[in-house]
């Protein structure tokens, strides 16, 4: 998040030059919630395209929108953009707007902007409309959400005329007006140039504005009115410490001193104040009657009075995130059993009509259960995203923020950070792409930094192996069951562990500046099942195409690593199963095999020598070369150290409550004839894999998710100390103690 | 008396915004500049944040920044009253009636 100092933020000439003469290119911009996504939706249909946003990982959905223009078909290339209050910005990401507006930064450049406003919230949108006529770009207002707004409906024409642009009524949500919008695109684009807004502003200002105004390159000051614009622009963006991209240096120094220079007077209230005065002056014109207390608004604050109530609006909250939790956590159990049926069902396919050979086991145990690895997060990332979508869509999901911003500041995290923690509890990489809902870099990274600490389902079959073989089911005081009571108490380390680390990674590793909170708590709305669907289909989509062959090829490559070399005879599967979940659906022969001769083949593998070599560092913390060997097993999925440890034990397919392993892993003795594994060595491997970042999918939606090395990097250098030191302190702390 | 001072249902009305440069603009953005009529609707539960209404629009800030915003009680008759943008509000409302002033590009 430092200052980059681009070379060059002008457009590309030709890129723009094609953008007309070809498809012309509409860009929809406007406040946030103000439908601008269900409008895109409804004008471009099924056909969006999602990429990035050149140097920056916010999404540029683009799709394709078919005109009838006399008879002849026009196809026009729609951007949605992100929405954003004001086209003033202080860091990269709300810099977008503007370089999507003027086609900067690699962006191309558009032929006109379609700005969506509330039209029960006509006062606040206006103030961004403002700046875009500011700029001398073609603009056609969408007057969004006008069914809401039947009793006090604004006047279209009035506000056409004040403007000076063409304005349409719409629903995006219903569907009313598209035709007409669709009319005035194709009228509009046919527009000659606009002549810019000029507000007049204190005379003070607008000599500041010319000594701005001279200090811009080149690119800058096409026209009068733009230079004019951009000099206001850069005068209410430019600070000391901003985070903006490809800012001229001089200009920057010449912004500054401006600023430096303006003495008592207030540079941002003079510009926001006379923008909001052409706006205040002209709004009795608008509607028939002016309302400081929308219906709209008042009908929102008695659902709130319910829903944000001290003891119901809480109550209604934990019971809205436990259906949540419970949703991701165990109904997407059907269809993750039935996805590893699947799985197995094809190895088992491959197994029988072909000749055992090492292809047949690339094929059975690295390539099939690598992407049934890979599929296996579809049904909790569709049930995550159903749910933020149907949050999002009603309003509800701003009030969970306003709700529990009050303990997310304290960990130095946003309100809208509480989903994605939460459904970390369920699985780290759904978590992960849910953090998408925060606008802010910085936020975004914090999140995704703790949310793998969180206890995510992979690892209760590790506890429950653990637990089941080393601790005994004996009662506490009489009543209280170890088992349950270490199992309950993994669940709250980890939780302390992930608050602790948010609030100490805030203020080293993720500093950048903390902004105080802004929220808008927008008034309740019915959700759209289509949008929710479509969005939850683009998510998937998205997995799947970025993250899902980088964990594929790690799979394989994992498979590999356990499996060579070969021994020279074999008589049983060699390899370990890497598909998620071994719940003993292979061949029940197998089940019955009498433990192999030793040693077992995964010993004599690179994966069983790295295992053996890294064992003198693993000793301190209780850990011999078998569980070592696991551990590398359960890179690919946590729950994979059980197969792992099964079969460095000769168990095939091994799960989490096969006697046998159980059996092997507490008769297990050290060299000196005592029991190798004790409970204390237990408890300091479940602390391990609480804090250990064992999971090459978390790892490479981190790397999607934040376009970089650097980070995957040292979340799992900063996980995997975390947890040496802390399984360290348990075995020797434990020693010590005489356990 | 600033922002966080305000009961809950209280009409007041923005004298003056102090803050952190960027967060103060877009406090300012989101509609509360001086001579503006705020409603504070309600706290969170935890205490924090506080629900404003700002020009028929929703805003919630912490009660560390509300502290920031100092307000007079009552409704201002109008915008026109408050020392600052009176100049302003008047020129602009002179051109917005011939439609927006234009100047050649």
């Amino acid at each position: 998040m430092t200052q980059q100092q681009l070379p060059s933020v002008s457009a590309p000439r030709a890129a723009a030059a094609q953008g007309s003469a070809e498809t012309p290119l509409v860009l929809l911009v406007g406040n946030p919630n103000t439908g601008k996504t269900t409008l895109f939706n409804r004008l471009t249909g099924q056909n969006a395209r999602i990429g990035n946003y050149p140097g920056i990982t916010v999404e540029r959905r683009s799709g394709d929108l078919t005109l009838d223009a006399d008879g002849a078909q026009r196809t026009v290339c729609v951007v949605d953009v992100p929405g954003a209050y004001s086209l003033s910005a202080r860091s990269a990401e709300e810099q977008i707007a503007l370089s999507a507006v003027l086609g900067w930064a690699e962006n191309p450049r558009p032929d006109l902007c379609i700005v969506v406003v509330d039209a029960g919230q006509l006062a606040r949108n206006l103030y961004l409309v403002t700046q875009l006529l500011e700029l001398d770009v073609q603009v056609l207002l969408a007057l969004n959400m006008i069914d809401e707004v039947r009793d006090n409906p604004p006047n279209v024409s009035e506000l056409s005329r004040f403007l000076g642009v063409p304005c349409v009524a719409t629903d995006a949500r219903h569907g009313t007006g598209l035709s007409e919008l669709k009319r005035a695109i194709g009228a509009a684009l046919a527009l000659p140039p606009r002549t810019a807004l000029r507000i007049a502003y204190p005379s003070a200002l607008e000599s500041d504005l010319e000594r701005v105004a001279a200090a811009l390159p080149s690119e800058w000051s096409e026209s009068k009115a733009r230079s004019r614009a951009l000099a206001l622009w850069a005068l209410t963006s430019i600070e000391v410490d901003d985070e903006l991209q490809g800012i001229d240096p001089a200009l920057r120094a010449r912004c500054l001193s401006v600023r430096a220079q303006a003495d008592a007077r207030d540079i941002d209230q003079e510009v926001i104040a006379a923008r909001y005065a052409l706006i205040d002056a002209e709004l009795p014109k608008l509607y028939p009657r002016l309302e400081a207390h929308p219906k709209k608004r008042k009908t929102s604050e008695r659902v709130d009075r319910v829903l944000l109530h001290p003891v119901f609006g809480f109550a209604i909250f934990i019971g809205l995130m436990l259906l949540m939790f419970q949703s991701l956590f165990s109904w997407s159990d059907p269809a993750i059993r039935l996805i590893e049926f699947c799985t197995s069902a094809c190895a088992n396919f491959v197994e029988a009509h072909v000749p055992e050979s090492i292809v047949r086991d690339l094929v059975t145990r690295g390539v099939i259960g690598g992407v049934g690895n890979v599929v296996v997060f579809l049904p909790q990332i569709l049930l995550l995203f159903f749910c933020i979508g149907i949050l999002e869509d009603s309003g509800y999901m701003a009030r969970v923020a306003f709700l529990m911003d009050r303990i997310m500041k304290a960990l130095g995290l946003h309100g809208r950070a509480f989903v994605p923690m939460l459904s970390g509890f369920a699985c780290a990489v759904p978590a992960i792409l849910a953090t998408r809902t925060m606008e802010r870099q910085r936020d975004r990274l914090l999140t995704m930094l703790v949310v793998p600490l969180m206890t995510c389902s992979a690892r209760l079959p590790v506890y429950t192996l653990i637990i089941g073989a080393l601790f005994p089911p004996s009662r506490l005081f009489g009543w209280l069951p170890v088992q349950g009571l270490l199992m309950i108490a993994m669940y709250l380390f980890s939780t302390f562990i992930t608050l602790i680390a948010a609030g100490v990674l805030g203020r080293t590793a993720v500093k950048g500046r903390r902004i105080p909170l802004i929220l808008e708590l927008p008034p309740y709305r019915l959700p759209s099942l289509t949008g929710t669907l479509s969005m939850m289909w683009r998510r998937a989509a998205m997995f799947l195409k970025e993250a899902g062959s980088g964990i594929l090829v790690f799979t394989i490559l994992l498979w590999a690593l356990l499996s060579f070399p070969r021994p020279a005879q074999l008589d049983q599967p060699s390899a370990p199963a890497i598909a998620i979940h071994q719940q003993g659906t292979l061949d029940p022969a197998q089940q019955a095999h009498a433990p192999a001769p030793q040693p077992s083949p995964i010993e004599q593998s690179y994966g069983g020598r790295l295992g053996k070599a890294i064992e003198p560092v693993l000793r301190p913390l209780g850990f011999d070369w078998k569980i070592g060997v696991g551990l590398i097993g359960a890179f690919a999925a946590r729950e994979v150290f059980v197969s792992t440890l099964g079969l460095v034990y000769g168990i095939g397919d091994a799960d989490e409550n096969t006697t046998p392993l159980r059996d092997k892993i507490r008769q297990e003795q050290a060299a000196d004839g005592s029991p190798a594994y004790s409970p204390l060595m237990g408890l300091s491997l479940m602390v391990f894999f609480a804090l250990s970042c064992q999971c090459v999918s978390t790892l490479m939606v981190v790397h999607r998710e934040t376009r970089s090395i650097r980070w995957p990097l040292f979340m799992f250098g900063y996980m995997t100390t975390l947890a040496y030191v802390a399984s360290l302190l348990v075995y020797q702390g434990g020693r010590l103690l005489g356990f | 008396m600033n922002l966080a001072q305000t009961r809950i249902g209280q009409i007041v009305t923005v004298a003056h915004v102090a803050g952190e440069g960027s967060f103060r603009r877009r406090l300012m953005e989101l509609g509360l500049v001086p001579g503006t009529r705020v409603e504070v609707i309600g706290v969170a539960p935890l205490g924090d944040p506080l629900e404003l209404l700002v020009r028929g629009s929703s805003l919630s800030i912490r009660r560390a920044e509300a502290e920031g915003v100092s307000v007079s009680l009552g409704e201002a008759a109008s915008a026109e009253r408050v020392p600052g943008t009176a100049g302003r509000a008047e020129g602009n409302s002179a051109l917005a009636a011939r439609g927006l002033a234009r100047s050649a590009p």
